[in-house]
C-alpha cells in the first residue's frame, strides 16, 4: 500500500546557515519503527534531489519517535543571502511529508495506518 | 531553596509579540522572564545605530517590555533575564535606569551588566595572534573579508548571569549570550548547580530550548493536529517549573489559548538542530538523545531523564559583515494559463537585463502559488496542477554591484504594460535595494575572551 509521510508523521524544519533541518516525528509512537525503517538517507536523499545541493546526514531519536536529517546546500546561501521565499527553511518540513512509502498491505492493517489520517 | 522555580518565555526573537512578557507576569506566578532579543545579524543593525549614536547599540523594544512588568520585578520578586544589551549592553541598563526612576521604583531595580562578548575591537589583535575566526561553513579564514566586518560577539554561556543574580541582581541585561544560557542560568543559581553538574546543565540548557522559541513550544507552528489548537489569538508562551533534580515540566498559564503537548514539545527540540547526541554549549554538551516526555496533565509534559557532558574548549563567535545587495520584485498572474504567463515575464525580464549587460552574482525566480516551497519536488510527486487562480512570479537578484541591482528594481514595472497579460499586484510601488549583512559563524579559545559583570 502506498502511502506519503504525511499520513503517519509530523514534522518541524529550521535552519543552520545555508542547511535546513528536518525534524521527522511519528504521529503515533507505534509507527516510528516504520518510520526508522523506512525513511532511509538513500530515499531521503533522492526525495530532495534537484532541490538541495549539498548532502544529507541522517539522525536517531527513538527517544522522541523521531528522526532528524540535516539537507545541506538547501537554502541558497541562507539567511540574509538567500533569494528563496523559505529563506530559513521553514517548510522543508512538509516538503519531506510529500514522500511515498510503499508499504506491505498486512503491516498496513496491522499497524492500523489508513490514508486519510491527518487529513490526507 | 525553592523547591520549583518558574521561568517564562516573553520573547522568543526580535519582532515577537510586544504583548507576551506582560501577559506572562499577569497571567500567574512565576519566577523569572526570560527575553530574547538576538538574531544572527541582529548585532550588525545595532553596531550601525550605535556608530551613529554612542547612547544607542541595543534592542530599544526591551524598555517598553520593561516598562510592561515593572510592577511585577519592583513588587512581585519576578527577576528578567534578558540578552537585550546587543553590542551597548552599558547603555541598555542606563536605559533600563532613567524609566525606573520615571516610574519611582529605582530603588527596587538592581541592574547587572553582562560585557566582554564583543570581540570588534580586539579582531585585528586576535587575528594576529593566531586566531583564524575561519568560517565554520565554507574554512575560509576572517582575513579574506576583514575590510567588511561589521560586528563580532563570542556566544558567552551561563556563568556571568549567575554571577550578576548571586550579587543580588533583579535584571540581568547581557549582549551577545546563548539564547539557551537564559533559561539555564537562573536554574543553576536558584539550585546551586556547579559547573560539573553535567546532567543537570544539560536539563537546563534543554529547558531553555525549548523555551528560546516563544510560543512554538505552547501551540505556535505546530503542525500536529493544528485544526483543533484552541483560541491562537490568546496563544500562552511556555514556561518551564523546574526542580533541582533538573527534571521539569513544560506548561502555560491557565485561560489562554494554545497547547502544551508532547507532540508540541517535540517539534520545538527538533528544531534547529544538528547532530542530537551533541548539543554543544559554552557550559556543557547535552544530549538530545536522552531526552524523555510524559503528559502529566492538560497542557503539562513533564521532561527527564536528560544527560548531558563536558563543553568543548571554544566559544561560537558570531559576525556579521557586508556582503553585497539584492532585491526582489514580485507580480501576479491571473488565470487562465497564470504559470505560463509568469513564465513568460521571467524569459522576457531576464532577456532584457541580459541586453543590458547587467551582471548578478545569483538571480533566483520562484512561482509563489505552484512551486516557491517545494521546488521540483512538487512535479515528481504529482501534485502540481496547471489551473491556478493566480500565480506570483517573484525574482531576485544578488551581487556586488550596486548598480544593476538597481536598475534590475525599475525593470519590473514596465512589464505591467510591455509584457505578458492578466497581471496584477504591484500597487508596492519599486521593490528596495537592500545590502546583505551576512553571518559568519566562527570558533575561538575559551581563554581568549573574558566577561565581566558590573552592578549598575
Amino acid at each position: 500500500m502506498k502511502i506519503r509521510l504525511l499520513a503517519i508523521a509530523h514534522a518541524r524544519s529550521g535552519d543552520k546557515g545555508d542547511t535546513a533541518n528536518v525534524g521527522l516525528i511519528a504521529l503515533r509512537p507505534e509507527w516510528f519503527p516504520l518510520i526508522q525503517r523506512e525513511v532511509t538517507l538513500e530515499r531521503v536523499r533522492d526525495h530532495f534531489e534537484g532541490m538541495i545541493t549539498g548532502a544529507v546526514e541522517r539522525f536517531e531519536l527513538p527517544n522522541l519517535n523521531a528522526l532528524n536529517f540535516l539537507l545541506h546546500g538547501a537554502l541558497d546561501g541562507g539567511g540574509t543571502l538567500s533569494l528563496k521565499t523559505d529563506a530559513q527553511g521553514k517548510v522543508f518540513s512538509t516538503a519531506l511529508l510529500r514522500m511515498s512509502l510503499d508499504i506491505p498491505d498486512n503491516e498496513a492493517v496491522a499497524l492500523a495506518v489508513k490514508t486519510g489520517e491527518n487529513g490526507t | 531553596m525553592k523547591e520549583i522555580v518558574r521561568v517564562a518565555s516573553g520573547q522568543g526573537f526580535w519582532g515577537d509579540s510586544l504583548e507576551a512578557p506582560r501577559q506572562q507576569v499577569e497571567g500567574g506566578a512565576v519566577d523569572y522572564l526570560m527575553l530574547d532579543y538576538l538574531a544572527e545579524v541582529t548585532m550588525s543593525i545595532l553596531q550601525k545605530q550605535k556608530e551613529r549614536d554612542a547612547s544607542l547599540g541595543y534592542a530599544r523594544d526591551f524598555v517598553g517590555a520593561m516598562d510592561s512588568v515593572l510592577t511585577a520585578v519592583a513588587e512581585r520578586g519576578v527577576k528578567v533575564i534578558a540578552n537585550a544589551g546587543g553590542v551597548n549592553p552599558p547603555a541598555c541598563a542606563a536605559a533600563i535606569r532613567k524609566l525606573a526612576e520615571s516610574r519611582s521604583v529605582s530603588s527596587k531595580i538592581r541592574i547587572a551588566v553582562v560585557t566582554g562578548d564583543d570581540l570588534l575591537g580586539r579582531l585585528g589583535q586576535l587575528i594576529a595572534g593566531g586566531h583564524v575566526l575561519a568560517n565554520m561553513e565554507t574554512g575560509e579564514p576572517l582575513d579574506a573579508i576583514r575590510g567588511d566586518v561589521l560586528s563580532a560577539n563570542a556566544y558567552i554561556g551561563s556563568t556571568p548571569i549567575v554571577e550578576g543574580l548571586t550579587r543580588g541582581a533583579n535584571v540581568v541585561i547581557t549582549g551577545r549570550s546563548t539564547d539557551t544560557a537564559l533559561t539555564m542560568a537562573p536554574l543553576r543559581y536558584e539550585f546551586g548547580w556547579g559547573a560539573s553538574d553535567w546532567d543537570r546543565l544539560a536539563a537546563g540548557i534543554v529547558a531553555g530550548h525549548i523555551l528560546e522559541c516563544g510560543a512554538q513550544s505552547s501551540g505556535g507552528n505546530c503542525l500536529y493536529d493544528w485544526r483543533s489548537i484552541p483560541d491562537l489569538a490568546n496563544v500562552g508562551y511556555p514556561i518551564a517549573d523546574a526542580k533541582a533534580d533538573g527534571t521539569f515540566v513544560i506548561t502555560k498559564h491557565p485561560n489562554t489559548g494554545g497547547r502544551v503537548s508532547v507532540p508540541s514539545v517535540t517539534e520545538q527540540l527538533v528544531y534547529e538542530m544538528g547532530d542530537p547526541h551533541e548539543y554543544i554549549t559554552p557550559d556543557v554538551i547535552a544530549d538530545f538523545t536522552s531526552i524523555r516526555l510524559r503528559e502529566t496533565g492538560e497542557n503539562r509534559v513533564e521532561v527527564f531523564g536528560i544527560t548531558g557532558r563536558p563543553p568543548t574548549d571554544k566559544l561560537k563567535v558570531s559576525i556579521a559583515y557586508r556582503a553585497g545587495f539584492k532585491a526582489v520584485g514580485t507580480l501576479v498572474y491571473s488565470w487562465p494559463d497564470a504559470l505560463e504567463k509568469a513564465e513568460l515575464a521571467d524569459r522576457v525580464l531576464r532577456e532584457r537585463m541580459d541586453r543590458l549587460g547587467l551582471r548578478f552574482d545569483q538571480i533566483l525566480t520562484e512561482y509563489v502559488g505552484a512551486s516557491a516551497t517545494h521546488g521540483v519536488l512538487v512535479q515528481r510527486v504529482g501534485g502540481q496542477h496547471r489551473d491556478h487562480p493566480e500565480v506570483q512570479l517573484r525574482v531576485g537578484v544578488r551581487g556586488g554591484d550596486r548598480n544593476a541591482i538597481e536598475r534590475f528594481t525599475r525593470e519590473i514595472a514596465p512589464l505591467v504594460l510591455n509584457g505578458p497579460p492578466s497581471v496584477t499586484g504591484f500597487a508596492g510601488g519599486r521593490p528596495k535595494v537592500e545590502e546583505i549583512v551576512a553571518y559568519w559563524p566562527a570558533l575561538i579559545d575559551k581563554n581568549v575572551v573574558s566577561t565581566s559583570v558590573e552592578i549598575v
